[in-house]
């Protein structure tokens, strides 16, 4: 096994405030990594420095051992690292099979073969199994935005996975989704991890979906790393008790 | 149903065609004239449409765009170039300078760029007028010549409107692949989510600019075209209230909806001339029916449409669902 992802020593201050104060970690190929820590421990930021929406202070973030620090969003992901957001983000006005090919659509051929090409840029059946594997299939030319909240969720997940991501980082994709919703899910997730040797990063705060998902947990607090473990071995970790789980 | 549906949106679209086509053989200069001119306008309308409804780029500077346009047709065909060439020039030129004007759209946006914009606005105003070497200043170019297309002088008001029309249709057929494409899905995703599409690869960048450039072109070609139709331009017609009228046309006729810009430009260019009966209140009458359309409909006419269409549509399945409910009922 080799590193998908190697993040060394990222700092980021804002003005007087660190948010993230010298992480360093490595994801393993075919790994699910879990990111827990409470709120405003900075693992949202570590996500943003990580994918190249905001610039580290300081450290490196590698990729298949390449490094990326300081790529843009849209180049890293042609470099095959995907995200979903904690917020929805898809695209309200464009169906579903819209927003599915849009996804992948940037993964091949130029600007000029995209404008002479077709349409669907040749998408339309690799984004119709995407919209079965995820159960989506009697909304595929529903507008997203009349989806409801799990579905659109859903929809984000779906969308990250379009382009074929080597690496995906997935941040707090069970948030406000429901119980049946969120083992589908979790399924969902773990298929394409399984089938696809897909690497994921998941931040969440549903402890039994992070616990039953990931091979390992990184618990972070006040911008630092606090642990790192297999889920048991977290779950009786006394400092993280402390900081985060509760007693 | 469903199979007559499927027939009825190219039957109307070859009606109107036929309209456009037949219809005006029977007008008088004048109706030509303006007929020719709402086609011009279109054509810069679906420009802006592309730039502001699509891609979500505040412009100010669609008027410019069109001067530029028809300044360089005018000069060009008066020195005896032909028009293709002139168009092609215009084309490329526009397209060079919404190039550029599209590199402040990366760093601001909305109403601060829509200032940005209407600074260039401005900018070429005062090129038109004040270099006169070029441009004829406040004199402006006069006996601009139509074209001779495959031997046919479009010297008359029928030849030349449909000259008009022609490229009312080349433009609405490129417009209508651009925005099929992959590209049309990138630039609507630019104007709804501009992270999310970054994070999915898009480069937002080259959409930003790349919407901009080809909305301007499309300007410059509504001005070369416009030049010839006119005969006579000068820098007038070309302020900041082209880009408003523009920006206007677009909204009313359903900002982001492809046939837009087609009633938009109706509504800027005919309306004046229906209202024209009462005299000085025109303007006024104008104004007011356009505030009560953006206040019944902000989304425009083809809003309008789209909403009359989801509630039908509501009404069915709703239909549909009580019957289920009643069949479910009755078996049990």
């Amino acid at each position: 096994m080799s590193a998908v992802l190697e993040v060394s020593e990222i700092k980021k201050h804002f003005g007087g405030i660190t948010a993230v104060n010298g992480v360093s970690f490595d994801v393993q190929e075919g790994e699910i990594l879990g990111l827990i820590g409470p709120n405003g421990c900075g693992k949202s930021t570590l996500f943003n420095c990580i994918l190249g929406q905001l610039m580290p202070s300081a450290g490196e973030v590698k990729v298949d051992g390449k490094l990326v620090t300081g790529l843009r969003p849209s180049e890293l992901n042609r470099l095959g690292v995907s995200r979903t957001f904690q917020l929805l983000q898809v695209f309200p006005k464009l169906s579903v099979l819209e927003n599915l090919i849009l996804a992948g659509q940037e993964h091949q051929g130029s600007m000029m073969s995209r404008l002479f090409g077709r349409p669907d840029a040749g998408l339309a059946d690799a984004a119709n199994r995407m919209i079965g594997f995820f159960k989506l299939d009697h909304l595929a030319n529903e507008p997203a935005g009349g989806l409801s909240y799990g579905q659109q969720k859903l929809l984000d997940a779906a969308m990250a996975f379009m382009g074929g991501p080597r690496l995906v980082l997935l941040d707090e994709p069970a948030g406000g989704v429901n119980p049946s919703m969120l083992s589908d899910l979790k399924e969902r997730l773990a298929a394409i991890n399984r089938e696809r040797r897909a690497t994921f990063v998941v931040i969440e705060h549903n402890m039994e979906f992070v616990m039953s998902l990931c091979s390992r947990v990184m618990v972070m607090a006040e911008g630092r790393v606090l642990a790192m473990g297999r889920p048991d071995e977290i779950r009786k970790n006394p400092a993280v008790i402390e900081a985060y789980l509760g007693h | 149903m469903s199979a007559i549906g499927k027939y009825i949106r190219p039957a109307l679209g070859l009606a109107v065609v036929a309209a456009l086509i037949l219809v005006p053989m029977s007008f008088s200069r004048y109706g030509l004239f303006i007929l020719s001119q709402w086609a011009v306008m279109t054509i810069a309308a679906m420009g802006l449409n592309l730039t502001l409804g699509y891609a979500g780029q505040v412009s100010l500077a669609q008027g410019a765009f069109v001067g530029v346009g028809a300044y360089a047709a005018a000069i060009m065909t008066t020195h005896g170039l032909p028009l293709a060439s002139a168009l092609v020039v215009a084309m490329l030129l526009c397209f060079a300078i919404g190039w550029l004007l599209g590199y402040p759209a990366l760093r601001v946006q909305h109403h601060y760029l829509a200032f940005v914009t209407l600074a260039f606005s401005t900018l070429a105003f005062l090129v038109f007028r004040n270099e006169s070497w070029l441009t004829g200043g406040t004199y402006g170019i006069s006996n601009i010549p139509r074209p001779h297309i495959f031997g046919f002088a479009t010297g008359k008001p029928l030849p030349f409107y449909y000259v008009c029309l022609g490229m009312l249709g080349l433009v609405t057929s490129a417009t209508w692949w651009l925005i099929r494409s992959p590209w049309g899905r990138a630039f609507v995703a630019l104007r709804e989510n501009p992270i999310r599409a970054q994070s999915l690869g898009v480069d937002t960048r080259r959409y930003t600019l790349m919407a901009f450039a080809i909305g301007s072109a499309l300007g410059g070609v509504a001005g070369a075209i416009y030049a010839p139709l006119t005969q006579y331009i000068d820098p007038v017609p070309f302020d900041l209230s082209l880009s408003l009228d523009l920006l206007m046309m677009v909204i009313v006729g359903g900002s982001g909806s492809f046939f837009g810009p087609f009633l938009g430009a109706m509504i800027a260019v005919l309306l004046p001339e229906w209202l024209r009966f009462t005299e000085g209140y025109y303007l006024l009458l104008y104004a007011i029916a356009v505030i009560l359309l953006l206040i019944w409909s902000p989304t425009g006419i083809l809003g309008i449409l789209d909403r009359y269409l989801a509630d039908r549509r509501t009404k069915v399945a709703s239909a549909q669902r009580a019957l289920a409910k009643s069949r479910l009922e009755t078996a049990q």
